[in-house]
């Protein structure tokens, strides 16, 4: 669903309407996408889909998008479908309802039927190709629907001016850029069990920030100051080099898991003694060990000798 | 026979009263166990809380470990909820320690007068305790 951009749904010069079916529900990969039903257009250059009930939710996709498509049969409660797989989103996409999805295909989800006359048009579009033969203007990127009636703008100078006005709204501030993500974050939680290589957010992170890039040192320093930023992401290096960025609970386990295992092994630790033994500052150790404790797998020994840890044995 | 330690006596934390509410709540509960056990082996029926600070019960010497204060008062507070305490003034500085609850005991004396198919006799404390037939049975003078 990643490869949508918001659209005003004007059809531009050249471009015909070919069918359009009511009472379609999309789908991003296996899951349903966060839209209700809607209508879905089909034209001689894209596929379009807008809100049966919100008119300035639209959104389209240029059909060079479609690698191929085929049927998925009506089953028991089960409406007939269209899966369509798609090229990678090209790196000069407008923004759409999904900065991010896991899936390289789609679903449309033919509810009041018409799938069998809308697939056999498909068909014919994606034979004929008739958008390479009549290309358009740029497809005017219109923010949410909301701000239809701005000037249209073509060529170079009027994509950059739209991005221009889109960053003006966005703090240049490395935290405000990690707040903007916040959405691809979660995303990012839900769909990578976890984990992603820095390198990925790396692509992620630029493609939603359209210019002024931020350099790799930028991210790692960035990716530094997610505990301090209240995120519930942690950066992690590998001992090979690699760094990936993953959830703040899988960081956890380990810490606990780690701390459980040097105490065992030594019988007791002191926050001091773990702090050298893993090269960590007293703090951060201490915090690991506290966290163990909290979560019942170490407990305390508090004297005049100072505070010491051992394994749970209650 | 000398008195055994439970295993918890020599493990350092055991002195330390426990943050994590699921762990305090094991170890009290061995506290109260080995509390309600030394009285009995001691024959000991009331503590004064200062001595009882002092005594082998809650210091381990060996370790160099002993129950503070305050976690002294958290285990009493609990042998009273279990009905195993009961203070004898309002400064809580003495108790009764009742290793056997008073439940226990009427169960006690009602199956030895059973036994003895005493029933419907009346007797006096004395003879219950110092009895012939009562030698043996637990029933040291309270």
């Amino acid at each position: 669903m990643d490869r949508f951009s918001w659209s005003n749904g004007l059809l531009e010069i050249n471009e015909t309407l070919v069918i359009q079916q009511r009472g379609v529900r999309l789908y991003d990969g296996d899951d349903k996408a966060k839209m209700d039903l809607g209508i879905t257009l089909l034209s001689t250059h894209r596929l379009i889909w807008r809100d049966i009930k919100n008119h300035e939710c639209c959104i389209a996709m240029p059909l060079s998008q479609i690698i191929f498509f085929e049927e998925q049969a009506a089953g028991i409660g089960k409406s007939a479908k269209i899966v369509i797989h798609l090229h990678p989103v090209p790196a000069n996409k407008e923004p759409g309802p999904y900065q991010y999805s896991k899936y390289s295909y789609i679903k449309l989800s033919f509810k009041e039927h018409g799938q069998i006359e809308f697939y056999r048009r498909l068909t014919e579009e994606m034979t004929k190709k008739r958008w390479e033969n009549t290309p358009v203007s740029q497809p005017i990127p219109t923010g949410t629907g909301s701000q239809a009636g701005k000037t249209r703008a073509v060529g170079i100078v009027g994509i950059e001016r739209k991005i221009e006005e889109k960053r003006k709204e966005t703090d240049k501030n490395i935290s405000e850029v990690m707040g903007k993500n916040k959405e691809s974050n979660v995303d990012i939680k839900s769909s990578c069990y976890g984990m992603m290589a820095l390198t990925e957010v790396y692509c992620l992170v630029n493609r939603a920030r359209g210019m002024e890039l931020l350099s790799p040192e930028d991210l790692v320093n960035a990716c530094k100051m997610f505990e301090s930023l209240k995120l519930p992401l942690r950066l992690r290096v590998f001992d090979s080099g690699v760094m990936v960025v993953q959830l703040q609970s899988h960081s956890e386990e380990e810490m606990i898991a780690s701390a459980l295992d040097n105490v065992s092994e030594k019988g007791s630790l002191t926050a001091e003694e773990f702090a050298k033994l893993l090269g960590l500052s007293v703090l951060l150790s201490k915090e690991r060990l506290l966290l163990a404790e909290k979560m019942g797998h170490l407990c305390r020994d508090d004297s005049v000798e100072g505070l010491r840890f051992y394994p749970n044995l209650f | 026979m000398s008195f055994e330690w439970p295993w918890q006596y020599n493990f350092p934390p055991f002195f330390t009263l426990q943050p994590n509410v699921d762990t305090r709540q094991k170890q009290l509960a061995a506290w109260c166990s080995l509390a309600l056990s030394y009285c009995r082996h001691h024959k000991l029926y009331t503590l004064d809380v200062m001595e009882a600070q002092e005594s082998p019960m809650f210091n381990n010497k060996k370790i160099e470990r002993k129950l503070s204060m305050e976690a002294i008062q958290v285990v009493f507070e609990e042998l009273r909820k279990k009905g195993n305490l009961e203070w004898l003034d309002k400064n809580k500085s003495r108790c009764l320690v009742m290793w056997r609850r008073p439940e226990e005991w009427g169960k006690l004396i009602y199956q030895w007068v059973s036994k003895n198919g005493m029933v419907n006799s009346v007797f006096t404390l004395y003879e219950l305790s110092n009895g012939d037939d009562t030698e043996g049975e637990g029933m040291a003078p309270f």
